[in-house]
């Protein structure tokens, strides 16, 4: 493959992205930041971190790409996430269906029936109905941590099972369990776009919608598919989340993680739009989410700038993701010193 | 048809949450029958008020409380101590209990409610700071004396309110600097979960812990401070931070025990024992943190208590007797280490 075709593929740009900044914070902290080190013979250092914790990010992104390719979107994922950990937990910890003696996989194959119930839900508003995607999934979004408080009973379930724990504590071959998972999350949905004509049916959908039911596509049956889709993936995240801290925190377990799904997919370069997306794309900017909060911490930010830094970051990201602030750049290179530019740059 | 979806949908949740608001049973297990039932009549009398209202001549103590809603364990703890102290005490004390979902608009319709009934003392945990400006001096016309339970309100309304009954953040701060001084005999490095920025709480207690370690313990030094927004989950995903950034950490602060319990995950994860190589001090005195002080990998907690029935209901006798009280109520919180916590265990519920 030629330079110029690289350059030109979608995942090229995010990728420099999150190379460029996990050097700057390697740099920055003076190699500290790659430090790996084997601990209880696992690795562990702080890009094992952003694997652990960025893998949740990731796996709801591949379900958010699906949703935003279609020029839909999922803001239920979060309260998705609270439901699915909060049945979990309470199956494992024995408070309802006591009958299931707190198995771990049926408590696991439960949240994420849930979650593609919750997702069927999103998709009966949307495909059926005809609700615009944010609206149908608003209601989930506020109902649906209400929903969890129900199965919790108002409380954080909190849970012993070493077995639960190690969905996202656990490690395999040295690396974290989560990575595992996301990675077969990920080559799942790769088959499935792009082995099969799924993928292209749903940019059909994001381009027009119209014409993509003109063109004998079965739209309704598409959308609900992919809202099903997305519902299981944040069912796993949620699990994933719960998980690692052994217990179901409903009020908090997702808030706002919406916005950070849907940012990753954006960095990832999807139009929100709808048409064109990248699987891989996304996961990539899922991890530059995550690298920007450790890295946050890693700094040790002060706790009211933490959010302005975020912020900071992303726009940066945003603009150099920008074709048009790009080639401004590019335009002014040629007269100003290459100095100037490469501060823009940085 | 979009709107009557959204509609019937959430009244079916408001409706649900109802439900489950009348049923949730306090835990103390004795009496828990009786109690669901007064709990199940107090909440109907607040939906009905002109009906049922205590109006004649009432030696009893007719007190209104508008609580919050189902927010979390702890207020599910407060609400649970006033309706089994009320129940407890039916000859003196007539308890009007509202729920209100959360919402400021419903607390305000409920205290005027109260105001209607002439109840003598109306109790409320503020949902939010401001706009109480009208309805407390509504209540102030009409005479009735006014408790804040675990909130305050804006400076605007301090002469409108009679007492306000609450936790000392700050002194829950020193007393978890004194439990940290303690363990570490006074030397070590100390790490800081903050709770959400500019929570009152996250305020009072970094002040009251970063205060008492400079002047008591000026050997123990705090070598980074991070929120963790009250949160299990990034309580542990700050704490794993810290471990990579210090390898020399003796403790750790959080500013409530979920962010503490969060971050055992994390030292565990770095093949650090909790409790042990590092020590683990929290606030709240949740129940998870004396399950953790049993399992010896929290050292301690300072409680910040749901169980305020008595002293709302002392303040609120002594006002209707015209008898003055203090304006600020500290309510009586415990300090508990792992010593305590074996016997303490069975008495918590939140």
């Amino acid at each position: 493959m030629s330079m110029k075709k690289l350059t030109q593929k979608m995942e090229f740009k995010p990728f420099v992205v999150l190379l460029v900044i996990i050097f700057l914070c390697g740099i920055i902290s003076g190699g500290d930041f790659f430090k790996i080190t084997i601990v209880d013979g696992h690795f562990y250092g702080r890009l094992i971190d952003i694997l652990r914790n960025g893998s949740r990010y990731a796996i709801l992104a591949v379900g958010m790409t699906m949703a935003l390719g279609t020029g839909g979107t999922d803001i239920s994922v979060g309260s998705i996430m609270a439901i699915s950990g909060a049945i979990a937990c309470s199956i494992v910890d024995e408070r309802i269906l006591q009958a299931l003696g707190g198995n771990v996989f049926l408590a696991v194959l439960l949240a994420l029936l849930a979650g593609a119930v919750c997702g069927a839900w999103n998709g009966f508003m949307v495909a059926k109905l005809k609700v615009q995607p944010m609206v149908a999934t608003m209601i989930l979004l506020t109902a649906g941590r209400g929903i969890a408080q129900l199965i919790a009973d108002g409380k954080i379930v909190t849970i012993t099972n070493d077995a639960y724990y190690s969905i996202s504590g656990g490690y395999f071959l040295g690396l974290p369990v989560p990575a595992f998972i996301a990675l077969i999350v990920i080559v799942l949905f790769l088959i499935l776009t792009r082995s099969t004509a799924f993928g292209m049916q749903v940019e059909a959908i994001g381009v027009n919608q119209a014409s993509a039911r003109l063109a004998g596509i079965k739209v309704e049956r598409n959308l609900w598919i992919i809202y099903i889709l997305c519902g299981i993936t944040a069912a796993l995240a949620g699990i994933i989340e719960s998980a690692g801290i052994k217990g179901a925190d409903c009020n908090n377990c997702g808030l706002m993680i919406e916005l950070d799904g849907i940012l990753a997919v954006a960095i990832g370069g999807t139009a929100l739009s709808g048409g064109r997306f990248s699987i891989i794309s996304s996961v990539i900017g899922a991890l530059i989410v995550q690298t920007i909060s450790t890295t946050i911490y890693a700094f040790g930010v002060a706790p009211e700038l933490t959010r302005v830094a975020k912020a900071v970051i992303v726009i940066i990201v945003c603009l150099i993701q920008s074709k048009p602030f790009m080639d401004r750049v590019k335009s002014l290179m040629p007269k100003t010193a290459k100095v100037e530019a490469q501060e823009v740059h940085a | 048809m979009r709107k009557s979806f959204l509609a019937m949908t959430m009244v079916a949740t408001l409706s649900l949450g109802l439900f489950t608001g009348c049923g949730s049973a306090p835990q103390e297990g004795a009496s828990t029958e009786a109690q669901e039932q007064t709990a199940a009549v107090v909440v109907e009398k607040a939906e009905e008020p002109v009906a049922t209202a205590a109006k004649p001549a009432n030696e009893k103590l007719v007190v209104g409380f508008a609580q919050i809603g189902q927010e979390s364990g702890w207020r599910d703890g407060e609400t649970n101590d006033i309706q089994w102290y009320a129940a407890q005490h039916t000859d003196t004390i007539d308890l009007v209990f509202a729920d209100a979902q959360q919402k400021q608009e419903n607390q305000i319709k409920a205290i005027r409610n109260f105001i209607d009934m002439g109840v003598d003392v109306i109790a409320f945990p503020p949902v939010v700071e401001t706009g109480w400006e009208a309805v407390l001096t509504e209540c102030k016309e009409a005479g009735i004396p006014v408790i804040l339970v675990d909130r305050g309100v804006d400076q605007s309304c301090a002469d409108l309110y009679a007492t306000q009954i609450s936790s000392d953040m700050v002194w829950e701060g020193q007393q978890a600097a004194d439990i940290v001084g303690d363990l570490l005999g006074g030397k070590g490095k100390v790490v800081e979960l903050e709770g959400t920025v500019g929570a009152s709480a996250a305020n009072g207690r970094k002040e009251g812990f970063d205060g008492e370690l400079k002047s008591k313990y000026p050997d123990i030094e705090i070598v980074a401070s991070q929120t963790g927004d009250f949160t299990r989950a990034l309580g542990k995903e700050v704490m794993e931070s810290f471990l990579k950034s210090y390898d020399d950490i003796d403790a750790v602060f959080a500013h409530n025990d979920d962010m503490a319990l969060g971050a055992i995950e994390a030292i565990k994860e770095a093949g650090k024992k909790p409790g042990v190589d590092i020590k683990v001090v929290g606030c709240d005195g949740v129940k998870g943190a004396f399950e953790a002080m049993v399992a010896g990998e929290m050292n301690g907690t300072v409680e910040c208590n749901p169980c305020l029935a008595g002293q709302i209901f002392d303040a609120a006798a002594k006002l209707k007797a015209g008898e003055s009280v203090d304006k600020w109520i500290v309510s009586n919180d415990g300090v508990f280490t792992q010593k305590d916590a074996e016997a303490e265990l069975p008495n918590r519920t939140y």
